[in-house]
């Protein structure tokens, strides 16, 4: 994986990349660091709905009322455990559709459709259908359940069952994505390296650790980079679902967030928040980008 | 019968992988299917305890409600324009970005590319409400423009990584050649290097659609005129109502998903090569 080297385009002036980049930066400058600058203000003011036009600087007071929370760091650790169990059964189930999907296979097309829908839909209306789904009485879950002869599950009316039931609505929504991604660099994998191994024996799973992770890795990790800061973002499912619920315990950190800016329009508080957030989300990039060497990947 | 299989996979390898392909498709497709049951559902059978695939009493009432007496079609017509003109904006920046960061070396390249891994980290929450200030300011609100740019920048980090990723995979030679035929950078671009990209850039437009095509956020803050309404506000205020009209819903919600997973499963040939974030070097 060495480094392509920097070859300048023969007879290219030194200002063409930025008129090729010039669009996508006026774009991202004025939706993105514009409004991020200010966001980043707001954390320092007392801005809420009464003083929505008179609000003032109050320096770190907003700061040190998110880190001065115990709660802040239960719902920190909710979040880490959440994003740890979606991302590691996307990759996991989504790896495995990949490598059954990745082989001569009649109805193999009609497979890989059907497993896309969760992908296809609208976030929304998926993450209202499964609220649907896990209903105590009516819902399809635990009819059938019942049907099976088990008992039925309080989804959303039970903190640990709460959980689950967010857990289970997005790794449902995710997989699809580290399948796809996982399907095209397995067909990028030479055959010829799975039948060398054939001939000297190897087991299968000695050819999925030889072969098939390590030339995976550079699709895999630019994917799961991607998909941990996602998944650490997700509001749709949190709010969707149970709405942070009982109480607050299935809220993420953006979920929280989410609520104390709309629900009670606390904008500078929840501006300070959003900058906790994405503090601890640069941190956790810089170093896992660093750590996993996965910078070919990525950049 | 066997050369339709692979040499080494035997015949009980085989059953189990059927039985768990068909058993994850289920898993799949029935969150979609319980919607559709939903529609079908007359109003006093929509609490009901049957697992039933079509439900008792199936009618299409509520398809004919959503499209002839409420304004679905208007929301859907409003919806196309939006998420038609963020995917066409969302291609064209991103093909150019992606191509300059994956075949030259500036100043700023590398910054950008990180910059463009940062916006992944913001949470929604923050960027809404300076937004909201900022289409106020540019008198955006209650405008397509106003959904139009803000989803189009929303689309495009996502779709440059890719693109350039994708860039990467097709060898500089093809260029060079046209270079050595006499034609500028421009042209190669345009007529050798966008070509061979296309499955990426489908991708990218289905990304960028979809993102329109899907968003509630935004289109909440920027719309107050109902004449505006994008498909998802115009289907939450049917939940916003005394009492969820979810017969009514469901089969909004699934005209709704109809040609957003139509294009999707069209363009998913091109999901496989096409969704470029690294490449295997074997």
């Amino acid at each position: 994986m060495a480094r392509k080297e920097p070859t300048r385009t023969p007879g290219a002036p030194w200002w063409l990349p930025y008129v090729y980049s010039a669009p996508a930066m006026l774009l991202l400058g004025l939706m993105v660091v514009y409004p991020l600058g200010y966001g980043l203000y707001l954390g320092f003011t007392n801005m809420s709905l009464q003083n929505f036009f008179h609000f003032r600087f109050i320096g770190l007071r907003n700061f040190v009322a998110i880190l001065t929370d115990p709660e802040f760091y239960s719902v920190l650790w909710r979040t880490v455990a959440w994003t740890a169990v979606n991302v590691f059964f996307h990759v996991t189930i989504g790896l495995w559709l990949a490598i059954l999907l990745n082989r001569k296979l009649p109805g193999q097309p009609v497979f890989r459709t059907l497993l896309v829908l969760p992908w296809a839909i609208p976030q929304y209306i998926a993450a209202l259908s499964w609220k649907t789904m896990f209903q105590y009485d009516f819902g399809a879950i635990n009819l059938f359940l019942k049907a099976i002869g088990l008992p039925p599950a309080p989804w959303l009316s039970e903190p640990n069952w709460a959980f689950a039931a967010v857990i289970i609505t997005n790794v449902w929504l995710g997989f699809p994505f580290m399948m796809m991604v996982s399907l095209g660099g397995l067909q990028s994998i030479p055959r010829e390296l799975y039948e060398a191994a054939d001939v000297d024996g190897a087991s299968a799973w000695s050819k999925f650790r030889e072969i098939t992770l390590p030339l995976l890795r550079p699709v895999l990790i630019p994917a799961v980079t991607l998909g941990i800061v996602w998944t650490f973002n997700m509001v749709n499912v949190i709010y969707l679902v149970t709405g942070g619920g009982p109480g607050n315990s299935t809220d993420i950190l953006v979920s929280y967030v989410y609520k104390a800016a709309f629900d009670f329009a606390r904008y500078g508080y929840a501006a300070a928040f959003s900058t906790v957030i994405f503090l601890i989300l640069l941190a956790f990039g810089v170093n896992f980008v660093r750590a996993s060497r996965g910078t070919e990947g990525v950049y | 019968m066997r050369q339709h299989f692979e040499r080494t996979d035997s015949w009980p390898k085989l059953v189990g992988i059927y039985l768990a392909l068909i058993t994850m498709s289920l898993v799949s497709l029935y969150p979609v299917w319980n919607v559709f049951n939903m529609s079908l559902r007359p109003d006093d059978t929509l609490y009901s305890t049957s697992l039933r695939l079509i439900p008792v009493n199936a009618t299409w009432d509520n398809y004919r409600v959503m499209l002839f007496e409420k304004p679905l079609l208007g929301w859907m017509g409003n919806s196309l324009i939006v998420s038609l003109a963020t995917a066409m904006i969302g291609v064209l920046v991103s093909a150019t970005a992606g191509y300059a960061l994956s075949r030259f070396r500036f100043f700023t390249r590398d910054g950008f590319m990180v910059f463009l891994l940062t916006t992944q980290m913001f949470p929604a929450p923050m960027l809404l409400l300076p937004t909201f200030l900022l289409l106020t300011r540019l008198g955006l609100l209650n405008t397509y423009t106003g959904m139009i740019i803000p989803y189009a920048a929303t689309a495009i980090p996502f779709s440059i990584w890719m693109m350039k990723g994708f860039y990467d995979t097709i060898p500089r030679e093809l260029e060079e050649s046209a270079y050595i035929d006499g034609a500028g950078n421009l042209a190669a671009f345009w007529r050798i290097i966008l070509p061979l990209a296309s499955p990426a850039l489908a991708i990218s437009a289905l990304f960028s659609f979809m993102t329109a095509w899907s968003e509630y956020i935004i289109a909440r803050v920027v719309l107050t005129k109902p004449e505006l309404y994008t498909l998802p506000v115009g289907l939450v205020t049917l939940q916003s109502a005394f009492a969820t009209e979810w017969g009514r819903y469901s089969a909004g919600a699934l005209l709704t998903m109809i040609p957003a997973a139509a294009l999707f499963i069209l363009l998913s040939r091109f999901l496989v090569s096409g969704l470029t974030l690294g490449s295997v070097k074997g």
